[in-house]
């Protein structure tokens, strides 16, 4: 259990700020910590740049309390102020990318780029997979690390989530899958793109089932992920602020030269176009998908004929270590 | 009229080889002279594919299906002329057709969008298969595109979601359905009609993960570099069929698909009747487990597509 190990070490780390997490109030362990503490005391908020005490931000979610700007959350912090405590249980961890096209120029090489991510997320991949319990609920999750290649889609995200919604089917489990994305994944070109119609014909099946699919889209979403299985779900949530689209704004004022309004592509703006059902603050989050996964899986309850239920899940009673 | 200007100013800037043989500066898009000879092979293919000469969706479709009648509309907000659909003869069955149009000139690339769907255009493609659902016809599609429109409106109406929904469609679509990629397939916009039981490419065809324009600028943030991003992304025909992706490559005539237009419809007709009567024979009686069967075996097919390691 190695990668677990490493994993949960790498989500006390964020490497996106100046400080490292002291503690966080759901459920992972936390190291303890030997840099800098005065780094470690506050945190200074990108977009109002009001400084907040680290451990109200963290009891905050990370959602600056002056602002309400959403910070943008590692695979393993989404999780932990997502699940249960100690229930996540992660599938298919060490499932990591090849390289079908032999991707190299000017000396950039895919494997490369690929260890550095791997190294610097603590993950194998830009997915992580698994399951545990919401306020109780049982569910399969999956959710994307901006941290890794910007959480592009390529084989192994396709696969993986592929294989989470076969566990979906066969333990009559509702998915909840949490996006965020620059795209597919450039160096795997056309691979990467067939993950779009590999996820959505399995989304399909599960559709067929009668298992919900809830979406949770956060800030960046962009590319293929948001053209293929993010978008086609039972209910679509997105943090308020989040950044969704097809193309980016780059692209866009660069071939249209039009100028884009203020707030353009924001989840109010795709709420306003009737795009997501719901504009989510993080902190209610659990309670809403707990609420909604209860709502419309009972169709998907596991239960027999004569109306016994089919699997209990087990559950470890803490995250191995 | 300033979206005119604004449209043919595109033009030239960002489709080179769109560019009117009177327009200035011919010289500024071309390939950095300093290329391997994989890059510049790789990269006359892409002109090849993206040949203003080349026989597009609609000289497919008329000469397939002689009778076709052609549908307008989303029946929700626009008709798109990036995108066609209608249904008709195909040799002696009823089929939906669908795909994307470019134009041979300015004025009608215009009118065409530059053959860029908007999401009206997917959601016109949606209920056209909808249609061939229902009926239980089968849907032939034709793939050339740069990628679906950029633009403001695009993702006001979400482009994305237009997408997604298609793919949806198609992973369910109790028929056959062939998709051939003509020209250029050009990201989600191409696959959101290739989702299909057969994926085919014409010899002088690419087909990427995004448009070797947009690949550079995304992995190297320079344009420029489309040459080279096409070579490393591995966009041919020959490639994607060598990695299993695409089902049979279509030869063209020699020099390329617009040196004989009828000869390469003919081509092209031929190995998809081959293919769609394969499919068919699959189906037989067209009973719903049949169907049923018709639908796994698609799953199947995507759910292969990928490598890794664990």
């Amino acid at each position: 259990m190695k990668h677990k190990a490493e994993a949960v070490a790498a989500a006390t780390h964020d490497h996106h700020h100046f400080f490292h997490r002291k503690s966080l109030k759901a459920t992972t362990p936390v190291r303890a910590e030997s840099e800098d503490k005065t780094l470690n005391l506050w945190f200074k908020c990108p977009k109002c740049h009001e400084l907040t005490y680290v451990k109200e931000h963290l009891d905050n979610f990370k959602v600056c309390q002056k602002c309400r700007h959403h910070q943008r959350l590692s695979a393993r912090e989404r999780l932990a102020f997502m699940l249960d405590e100690n229930t996540f249980v992660e599938i298919n961890p060490g499932m990591a990318a090849s390289d079908p096209l032999q991707f190299a120029n000017e000396g950039e090489i895919y494997p490369d780029k690929i260890k550095q991510s791997q190294r610097k997320t603590g993950n194998q991949e830009a997915l992580v997979t698994g399951y545990g319990t919401i306020e109780g609920q049982p569910i399969a999750i999956a959710v994307a690390d901006f941290g890794f290649l910007g959480a592009s889609m390529g084989s192994v995200f396709g696969e993986k989530l592929v294989r989470l919604i076969d566990l979906c089917l066969e333990r009559r489990l509702p998915l909840v899958t949490i996006s965020c994305s620059g795209g597919a994944r450039m160096h795997e070109g056309l691979f990467s793109l067939m993950q779009m119609a590999k996820t959505t014909t399995a989304l399909a099946r599960l559709g067929k089932a009668r298992i919900p699919h809830l979406s949770i889209l956060t800030d960046p979403c962009y590319g293929g992920v948001t053209a293929s299985y993010a978008v086609v779900a039972d209910v679509i949530l997105a943090e308020p602020g989040a950044m969704i689209g097809f193309a980016g704004p780059r692209v866009i004022e660069q071939t249209t030269r039009q100028k884009l309004p203020t707030g353009f592509q924001t989840a109010e703006f795709l709420m306003e176009h009737g795009m997501v059902d719901r504009v989510t603050p993080r902190r209610e989050l659990r309670h809403e998908v707990a609420t909604l996964a209860r709502l419309l899986g009972r169709a998907a309850a596991p239960v027999t004929k004569d109306n016994r239920p089919v699997f209990t899940m087990t559950l470890p009673t803490k995250i191995a270590s | 009229m300033e979206r005119l200007e604004e449209l043919a100013e595109y033009a030239r800037k960002a489709r080179p080889h769109l560019r009117h043989k009177h327009d200035a500066h011919p010289e500024e898009h071309l390939p950095p002279v300093e290329q391997s000879a994989e890059t510049q092979e790789v990269w006359a293919k892409v002109q090849l594919a993206r040949h203003p000469q080349r026989p597009h969706a609609l000289d497919y479709i008329k000469r397939l299906s002689p009778d076709f009648v052609e549908l307008h509309g989303d029946r929700r907000f626009a008709d798109d002329g990036a995108m066609i659909g209608g249904i008709g003869n195909f040799e002696g069955r009823s089929v939906v057709m669908l795909g994307q149009q470019k134009g041979r000139d300015t004025k009608e690339n215009i009118a065409r969008n530059f053959g860029m769907p908007s999401p009206e255009g997917y959601r016109k493609a949606l209920r056209l298969m909808e249609q061939a659902d229902k009926f239980r016809l089968p849907v032939l599609t034709f793939i050339d595109t740069p990628g679906a429109y950029p633009g403001l409106e695009s993702e006001e109406r979400s482009v994305a979601n237009a997408i997604a929904e298609n793919l949806m469609a198609l992973a369910q679509l109790k028929a056959p359905v062939i998709a051939v990629v003509i020209g250029e397939g050009g990201s989600g916009g191409a696959l959101a009609i290739g989702l299909a039981d057969r994926m085919l490419m014409l010899e002088n065809s690419i087909y990427s993960v995004a448009s070797p324009e947009a690949s550079a600028s995304i992995l190297w943030h320079d344009a420029a570099k489309a040459p080279d991003a096409a070579a490393s992304m591995r966009i041919t025909a020959q490639d994607l069929h060598g990695f299993g992706i695409i089902d049979e490559v279509i030869p063209e005539p020699e020099g390329g698909a617009h040196t004989d237009m009828l000869a390469t419809i003919d081509a092209v007709k031929a190995v998809i009747l081959r293919h769609l009567e394969e499919i068919e024979a699959q189906i037989g009686d067209g009973s719903e487990d049949a169907l049923e069967m018709l639908l796994a075996s698609r799953y199947e097919k995507y759910r292969k597509i990928g490598q890794w390691v664990e």
